[in-house]
């Protein structure tokens, strides 16, 4: 109701003041810095970015490349999955430790540690436990149960879902974390209530809790989403898109060809495909999300 | 105690240029392991001999991490006083824009061209016929590994070429061993690759292909067989569920592999396990078949800077990195094969041995980061990566696409 | 790790000394071992192996010599326990020159660290609490086109970042980098907290505003203390990010800024040389250790109904 109501300009100055930083950064460095990436993703820039044009050439190798096409279904399959299992799994985990129990410390701790680890070694290690010849396979069989087979990373067919193992293992740490707070930010009156009425938890939870919960679930929407769209790390440590080019996903294929096969327009023009992409989708939501009304 | 030590150094930093009396040079590589840290510490020993003062920008991974560093502190104005690279096409772009230092001087005075051996190795230095880079070490791909237990298990001889050990491979996997280790990483497979061509179509197949951008070559004869070997290799390397190449290293050493085809680096591995060249494993430089290594190495490369000082440090800094005491005592610390003929090395081991004959022998050839833009190798890791894992993918299919990558390299 | 956590006995959620009108939470008030509660610890000890076994492979490792490592069994126990690859990891493992392992940059880190968090969450609270509670014309289009910038990936941006920090003459400084690592951080922290703040009950808002409060004073007075949960998840986001940093760390700074990552990076990432899968471990393990630290220090902080209790009182 800031704005519907007669401000005076020193008012209004302060949250003007308080948003210059935020203006600076969305025009010079995101605005500025996709432009400059769009124009030089028309040019043959190898090592150095350099402006000279020659028009699709970058597109059209772009999209007869059989990697590119297989990095976007990838992050398809990827993003679907991590995106529904992120959520519940991040929510059932912060109703678990909502229940007021005891060392709610400890757990919270242990759930969110793999997310303190530089994701270099973890990789590795969920290489090693994933690996047929030594990891769960391997225990698994020598256990008894010969024919027992689970080697996600080394086959082409489910590998994308053995990376989502490990994601999921680092990632919904954090998702439980952003929906406890939005837990804790939920007035206690309403229990009270629900309580006094008999309704049973679960309701409670799906009906009452979950619509209040509406601006957590959006910020965890986008935390979710962009960290899906920039997903590398857990791939390059995983299978460095293996086997072949089975796990290969689109921000690898970007990096891959701007620093190691220095050529930075092929990567610029990959990196414009999926802006363009992420902005068809983002900015008409987020007009609508967060233009409409003032609040909520 | 460290902090202040830390702040220090940072304000010492900030006032850089006021006056020092030996110039700090900071000099940005890629050896961090133990071996090659003890490497390093050689050539910056050396440096420090000449009053001046090495500073170390270590930064672990070779081109997709190095290189947007190298660039960056370049493009912001403040570059480093030398840098690491490999030698061949991926600076080119830097020297033609004019950000690197000439040091056609430093060459002349000591004479690099005579004492470097083999002469091809300045050829990657030298754009225009002025000379960009000091060489400091030859890593060369074409070794094969193999493990003696492995292949007395199956109950065959150690194989001495390529086509034997093919002719061992249903004898190991039927004593339970892989027959060839390959780790999943896009490179280990181009390599692999690469090092077939060398072997059984000869170098100059290669150095015309990837030299000449010779397409007829890349789709004629020659390469079929090479792609019929790959098959081979293919089918050999069914089963490896590994990433590293050194875990594929691992298991030549654990003789849960008949062996592998990689670089000279691997020797360090077998070192530090105990493992004795001759006894535990064997060594086969050119697949046994052409006794051929090529000269793919490290290079120095020395941005323009405005300070006089610093210029003059850079061209003490390559001087230095030839001289024979530095060539001897690094490439010893890092396992690699001095730039230098006329040096002696007595500590060198069996398989370090053989390299150096053939060194001496004059059988090398360029490396394919001579040869090709990093473009052109990045394309060919994806070809040969989808290959080796793709067992539905026919030679036939694959030379098609090798054509094709050919055919647009520049 | 876990197991020293779970030793200190927690004696209920609401850890706040404020005296708050604390209803029980969740939905219903519980006896010691009921079903529910096995239920409960059972499921959350059943996920927590999934959560440590990884954990446990690579403390297991790390304790290991490298002969043992080789034999490949890594769920086994260390036969002989070594703490070498630790003093190793921290004190000892050369990179290039300098044979200090992590200590080195460790205290970079710090310098790094401590004015980037504060510099990133500052500006982005105040940045979200002016988008959700004093909008001005236009705003919405900036925090759209910042939302957008969350799904840039960081690599493209690279170079024309080099450029900017070129200009405005910082590039290699420590501020520079703060810069970045703050440019970088705000996207989801500035809709980490205007979401929160929107969430906020608004009669509060509105009864600070009668009594004359202003941009500031309702920010510092009412906003802030009752964001802590908030402040916690922003700070929990960019410790770790930060701390993990190593590519800009490296792109915009000189080796005397270099990140504690540096030395983590060149232990685990040598290209060609021997790789000491015990040193590795280690080595991160000892990195993770100050993210850890903070993520159990501010559960403190996680406390619960502080708006609720503030509106009814």
């Amino acid at each position: 109701m800031a704005t519907d109501r007669p401000l005076s300009l020193f008012r209004n100055m302060a949250a003007k003041i308080a948003a210059i930083p935020m203006i600076l950064t969305a025009m010079v460095v995101f605005v500025g810095g996709t432009f400059w990436t769009i124009t030089y993703s028309f040019t043959n820039s190898k090592l150095l970015p350099r402006a000279n044009f020659v028009g699709f050439d970058q597109y059209e190798r772009l999209w007869n490349s059989s990697r590119w096409l297989v990095s976007i279904e990838n992050l398809m399959i990827y993003g679907i999955c991590s995106l529904i299992l992120s959520f519940v799994i991040g929510f059932l985990l912060a109703a678990l430790l909502d229940q007021k129990i005891r060392y709610e410390d400890a757990f919270r701790t242990i759930l969110l540690y793999p997310f303190a680890l530089s994701f270099i070694v973890t990789g590795l290690v969920w290489q090693w436990i994933l690996n047929p010849d030594f990891g769960i396979q391997f225990i698994v069989r020598s256990m008894g149960w010969e024919s027992f087979a689970f080697d996600p990373l080394y086959n082409p067919k489910i590998v994308i879902f053995g990376v989502l193992i490990a994601g999921l293992w680092q990632g919904t740490g954090l998702i439980m974390v952003l929906m406890l707070a939005g837990l804790r930010g939920i007035d206690q009156e309403i229990w009270k209530a629900s309580r006094v009425d008999g309704i049973p938890a679960w309701k409670t939870y799906v009906f009452i809790v979950i619509p209040m919960m509406r601006p957590v679930f959006i910020t965890t929407l986008v935390i979710v989403a962009s960290g899906i769209v920039r997903l590398y790390d857990l791939i390059v440590a995983q299978t460095g898109g293996g086997p072949g080019l089975a796990s290969e996903v689109p921000a690898k294929y970007v990096y891959d060809y701007m620093f190691q096969g220095q050529n930075l327009g092929q990567g610029f023009a990959a990196s414009t495909m999926m802006l363009l992409a992420v902005a068809v989708v983002i900015i008409p939501w987020a007009m609508l999300e967060f233009g409409g009304k003032k609040r909520g | 105690m460290k902090a202040l030590r830390n702040a220090i150094l940072a304000s010492t930093a900030l006032c850089a240029g006021t006056a020092v009396s030996a110039t700090e040079l900071e000099v940005t590589h890629w050896w961090t392991s133990g071996g090659e840290a003890a490497a390093v510490a050689e050539l910056a020993k050396a440096f420090d001999a000449t009053g001046n003062t090495w500073v170390d920008g270590a930064i672990a991974g070779s081109g997709g991490t190095a290189r947007p560093i190298i660039v960056s502190r370049i493009i912001g104005g403040d570059p480093m006083g030398a840098f690491q690279f490999n030698h061949g096409r991926q600076a080119e772009e830097l020297i033609e824009a004019g950000l690197l230092r000439d040091m056609t001087d430093v060459a002349e005075a000591e004479g690099w061209k005579d004492i470097v051996n083999p002469p091809s190795l300045l050829d990657g230095c030298t754009v225009d016929g002025r000379i960009y880079c000091a060489p400091v070490n030859i890593h060369s791909w074409q070794w094969l590994w193999l493990s003696n237990k492995a292949f007395e298990d199956a109950g065959v001889a150690v194989p001495t070429n390529w086509d034997e050990y093919v002719a061992a491979s249903d004898a190991l996997r039927e004593a339970g061993k892989l027959p060839l280790a390959l780790g999943g990483q896009p490179w280990q497979a181009a390599g692999l690759f690469n090092v077939l061509t060398v072997a059984l179509a000869g170098p100059d197949v290669l150095v015309k292909i990837y030299g000449d951008g010779d397409t007829e070559m890349a789709a004629g004869p020659e390469m079929e067989r090479v792609f019929q070997a790959a098959a081979d290799a293919r089918d050999m390397s069914q089963g490896s569920n590994i990433q590293d190449w050194n875990q594929a290293t691992n298991m030549v050493i654990t003789d849960t592999a008949g062996g592998q085809v990689m670089g000279d680096w691997a020797q360090g591995e077998f070192a530090v396990a105990g493992e004795v060249a001759g006894e535990d494993y064997s060594c086969l430089p050119g697949l046994g078949v052409n006794a051929l290594i090529d000269t793919a190495g490290d290079a120095f490369y020395f941005p323009v800077v405005d300070d006089p000082d610093i210029t003059a440090a850079q061209d003490v800094l390559a001087a230095t990195l030839l001289s024979p005491e530095t060539q001897v005592a690094f490439n010893l610390k890092k396992g690699s094969l001095p730039v230098r003929g006329d040096v002696d090395l007595t500590a060198a081991n069996d398989c370090m041995n053989k390299g150096l004959e053939i060194l001496k022998a004059g059988n090398t050839l360029p490396s394919t980061t001579q040869l090709n833009t990093e473009d052109t190798n990045n394309q060919l890791n994806d070809l040969f990566v989808e290959f080796f894992n793709d067992p539905s993918m026919t030679p036939e299919d694959a030379q098609a696409r090798y054509v094709d990558i050919v055919k647009s390299k520049d | 790790m876990g197991n020293k956590a779970s030793a200190i006995d927690m004696p209920d959620v609401v850890l706040e000394p404020r005296t708050l009108v604390e209803g029980p939470s969740g939905p219903k008030p519980k006896k010691r071992l009921s079903r529910r509660n096995i239920m409960i610890y059972g499921t959350l000890i059943v996920i927590c192996l999934y959560y440590l076994l990884p954990l446990y492979v690579m403390v297991v490792t790390s304790l290991k010599g490298m002969p043992e490592i080789r034999l490949g069994n890594i769920f086994a126990p260390p036969v002989e326990i070594t703490f070498e690859p630790w003093v190793k990891a921290w004190a000892q493992a050369c990179t290039g020159l300098n044979c200090e392992g992590l200590s080195r940059g460790f205290w970079n880190s710090v310098r790094i660290t401590i004015p980037s968090v504060l510099a990133s969450i500052v500006i982005a609270s105040v940045n979200g609490y002016a988008l959700a509670n004093w909008r001005f014309k236009g705003a919405d289009l900036f925090f759209t086109i910042l939302i957008f910038g969350a799904f840039i990936p960081y690599q493209v941006m690279l170079y024309p970042i080099v450029i900017l920090l070129r200009e405005i003459g910082l590039y290699g400084t420590l501020w520079g980098l703060v810069i970045v690592h703050t440019i970088f951080g705000m996207p989801i922290l500035t809709l980490l907290f205007r979401n929160y703040f929107t969430s906020l009950p608004e009669e509060l808002f509105k009864a600070a505003r009668v009594d004359g409060a202003r941009f500031w004073g309702i920010y510092f007075r009412i906003m802030v203390p009752m964001s802590l949960p908030i402040f916690v998840v922003a700070m929990i986001l960019q410790v770790t990010g930060i701390w993990n940093d190593f590519l800009f760390g490296v792109v915009y700074t000189k080796p005397e800024f270099y990140p504690m990552t540096v030395q983590l990076n060149n232990i685990v990432n040598s290209v060609q040389g021997v790789k000491e899968y015990n040193v590795n471990m280690a080595a991160t393990l000892l990195t993770g250790l100050v993210p850890l630290i903070i993520y159990f220090v501010s559960g403190k902080l996680f406390v619960r109904g502080i708006a609720a209790g503030a509106v009814k009182g």
